[in-house]
């Protein structure tokens, strides 16, 4: 039953492939300096590891905005997506999987009554915007670079088409890798939270986590879109915009290749943490728009007239228009879903309020003591508990999202035998070890206790930013692994 | 990297080799008419002899270059006006073969006044083929220089025009020639040396615009 929730994904995944490929090697192949069948092979060996390797952090930013928590709910969630991608596209309107899903979660959240992170879709909305900006800055800088290194090099044309030949093939693979790590979420990151795959032993002692796994799915199926109609997508989308060299092909996938590494790396970020610069957030982008930002920023910088300024009008259309068709046709199939086909949509949260709970939101500033009045007591939805807590005193915003988090229920039990070592240092594994078989209701009672065994699990106000991330990063490793499955769960 | 580009390396000579002979048959031209008007038939045959196996050599050069450039679908983009270029050349050359070997069969009558203008004429058409050819390695390699060498080609195509235009002028009014078919007869020669320097124009207007489609 599993494989067949995760059809849509994998569908969505097929139209990303056919799509978005052409975003990539689109010129190049038209062009003629690189040949379908490598592009093709080349493409999907980098989606793949990009997504593998690098899709965590735009899929925690799609979590965070809403975490879809059951597999019929993934499934109608991306088939709504998938819906309404073919459904513009049909309508001319431009499109990306990208606007289409976070609608689509937003409406899972107004369906199942669960709250929306405002915070993280004003960040997302906020990166769409920047994206085609920053790509039109990068390919305006990239192209004033080759132009003056075209000039005063010398080099020969043909020698020339040759570098850039091999140039379209290294960068076609780093976009690819980039396009990966930014949109694999787009395609399974609905999925994460309610599949229930396990550890994976590959060959060679290659072991791939349950979400790696799933994303090695969802790259395949991409690769899969890739083989099987990228090409047509390339031949037709070709030069729509404005005609593009090989050169200015080659500058314009830089570009957008490198504003999608920019939105999907967690070694980027943990390195400009690290050097005290300000992160930037990972949100899965269009990777059209980047291209349209880059095409854009280029012929600006080139001076060339008659830009069809009418197509950045028709960005903005898609960052509001997507989104709530994508919202409205996620909530209609959720409510069909639901009631007509008896699917179970969303896993019922409880949130129990109990002295440790009130403690640690004490700890945590919240006015806690009008909260006592609401001790010992269990809500079974969010809708439930925002009433009682708006009900005993006038709580921000911030206040009841932050206490849903301590409140929210969530079974585990710690087992070692299914956390990846290799994510944890010597010490912070041994530290868990020794709370093996301990059943938790709460996320926060775990990260609690191991900081008062260990150092190494204990964050400091004083410590830097990335420190604090990493090991809330391990800590959420640790429980989403040892999570019960959802049936025992809902008890 | 030596040997990934090693065929683009190949090529790039194969181009520059073209080129080479292109000049060369332009010195080969004005050195063949130099012989032929100081009367040094044995010089003259050599050079035409030269001229004819260089334009074969070239013919072969040029369909192996054109061949590289379609099989491999080398610069895709430039690939058109590269092809063009390459074969208006091949014209240049053709002409100045073919003019050889007509001074060679037809003989014609040259009165000793017009020879120092001819020389001259020779020399304007041949500075023409030297500079185009020079703008069209610049197209090649440094393409904000190709504008230099054009303007040269059409400065020397201008003069080879002045030229001409004087020496047919006189032809006719002169009454140096036995009838007016000698007459005819030279004015032919002079046009077909003229012919070079018009051919350069024409590849130097393909070749213009080419540049400005190459500039990124």
């Amino acid at each position: 039953m599993i494989w067949f929730y995760l059809l849509s994904g994998l569908f969505l995944g097929w139209s990303l492939g056919a799509n978005d490929a052409a975003n990539i090697f689109g010129t190049a192949v038209t062009t003629q300096m690189v040949k379908f069948r490598v592009a093709a092979v080349v493409a999907t060996l980098f989606v793949v590891l990009g997504a593998v390797i690098a899709g965590s952090g735009t899929t925690e930013t799609l979590g965070e905005l809403g975490a879809v928590n059951a597999i019929a709910g993934s499934f109608t969630v991306a088939l709504a997506a998938g819906f309404t991608v073919s459904w513009m596209t049909r309508l001319a309107i431009p499109v990306s999987t990208t606007q289409a899903i976070v609608g689509a979660i937003i409406g899972w959240n107004l369906f199942t009554g669960f709250p929306t992170n405002i915070a993280s879709l004003a960040k997302i909305v906020i990166t769409w915007i920047a994206s085609p900006i920053i790509a039109g800055i990068f390919s305006a800088i990239l192209y004033l670079i080759t132009r003056n290194l075209i000039v005063r090099l010398k080099i020969h044309l043909l020698r020339i088409d040759a570098y850039n030949r091999v140039a379209l093939i290294l960068v076609g693979a780093f976009g690819a890798f980039s396009l990966g790590a930014n949109n694999i979420a787009n395609v399974m990151g609905v999925f994460v939270p309610a599949v229930p795959f396990e550890q994976i032993e590959l060959f060679a002692g290659i072991s791939l986590s349950g979400t790696e796994f799933l994303f090695l799915l969802g790259a395949l199926a991409i690769g899969i879109g890739i083989y099987t109609y990228s090409y047509r997508v390339m031949e037709t989308v070709g030069n729509d915009l404005f005609k593009l060299t090989p050169i200015t092909a080659l500058i314009v996938v830089s570009a957008e290749s490198l504003v999608l590494f920019l939105f999907a790396s967690k070694s980027l970020r943990y390195w400009l943490m690290n050097h005290g610069i300000p992160p930037l957030p990972l949100v899965p982008l269009s990777s059209s728009q980047a291209v349209i930002g880059a095409v854009l920023g280029l012929a600006l910088t080139k001076g060339a007239h008659g830009v069809q300024f009418k197509v950045l009008g028709k960005i903005a259309s898609g960052w509001i228009v997507t989104p709530i068709a994508a919202l409205l046709v996620s909530f209609i199939a959720l409510f069909f879903a639901q009631n007509l086909f008896e699917m179970q949509v969303y896993q019922q949260r409880t949130y129990r309020i109990s002295r440790p709970v009130l403690e640690e939101a004490k700890n945590r500033g919240i006015r806690a003591p009008a909260l006592d009045l609401l001790s010992d007591s269990t809500f079974s939805s969010p809708d439930k508990l925002r009433a009682a807590m708006k009900s005993v005193e006038n709580f921000t915003a911030g206040e009841i999202r932050d206490f849903f988090d301590i409140a929210r229920v969530e079974r585990f039990e710690v087992d070692t035998a299914k956390v990846q070592d290799r994510f944890l240092s010597e010490e912070q594994f041994d530290v868990l070890a020794q709370f093996h078989g301990q059943r938790y209701e709460h996320s926060w009672k775990l990260q609690n206790d191991l900081a008062k065994v260990s150092p190494s699990w204990r964050i400091q106000p004083d410590m830097g930013n990335l420190e604090q991330l990493r090991i809330r990063e391990k800590l959420q490793l640790v429980i989403s692994a040892s999570r019960v499955n959802f049936q025992e769960a809902s008890e | 990297m030596p040997i990934l580009f090693k065929k683009t390396q190949k090529l790039e000579n194969q181009i520059d080799d073209y080129l080479d002979m292109v000049i060369r048959g332009g010195l080969l031209f004005k050195e063949g008419v130099r012989y032929f008007l100081t009367d040094n038939r044995d010089e003259f045959e050599d050079r035409l002899h030269s001229i004819d196996s260089l334009e074969s050599d070239a013919d072969l050069l040029r369909r192996e270059i054109e061949n590289s450039l379609y099989q491999e679908t080398l610069i895709p983009e430039e690939r058109g006006d590269v092809l063009g270029i390459i074969e208006n050349t091949d014209k240049m050359l053709n002409v100045s073969a073919e003019t050889l070997m007509n001074f060679s069969v037809e003989d014609p009558f040259i009165p000793e006044r017009y020879k120092n203008q001819i020389r001259d004429l020779c020399s304007s058409s041949v500075a023409a083929i030297d500079e185009l050819i020079a703008a069209i390695r610049a197209y090649f390699r440094d393409v904000n220089r190709v504008r230099d060498g054009v303007n040269k080609v059409l400065f020397y195509e201008k003069e080879a025009d002045k030229i001409a235009d004087t020496i047919k002028r006189d032809i006719f009014q002169s009454g140096e020639f036995e009838n007016f078919s000698r007459k005819l007869h030279l004015k032919d020669f002079i046009e077909d040396i003229e012919n070079i320097s018009d051919t350069a124009e024409e590849v130097c207007d393909r070749l213009s615009i080419a540049a400005i489609k190459r500039t990124i």
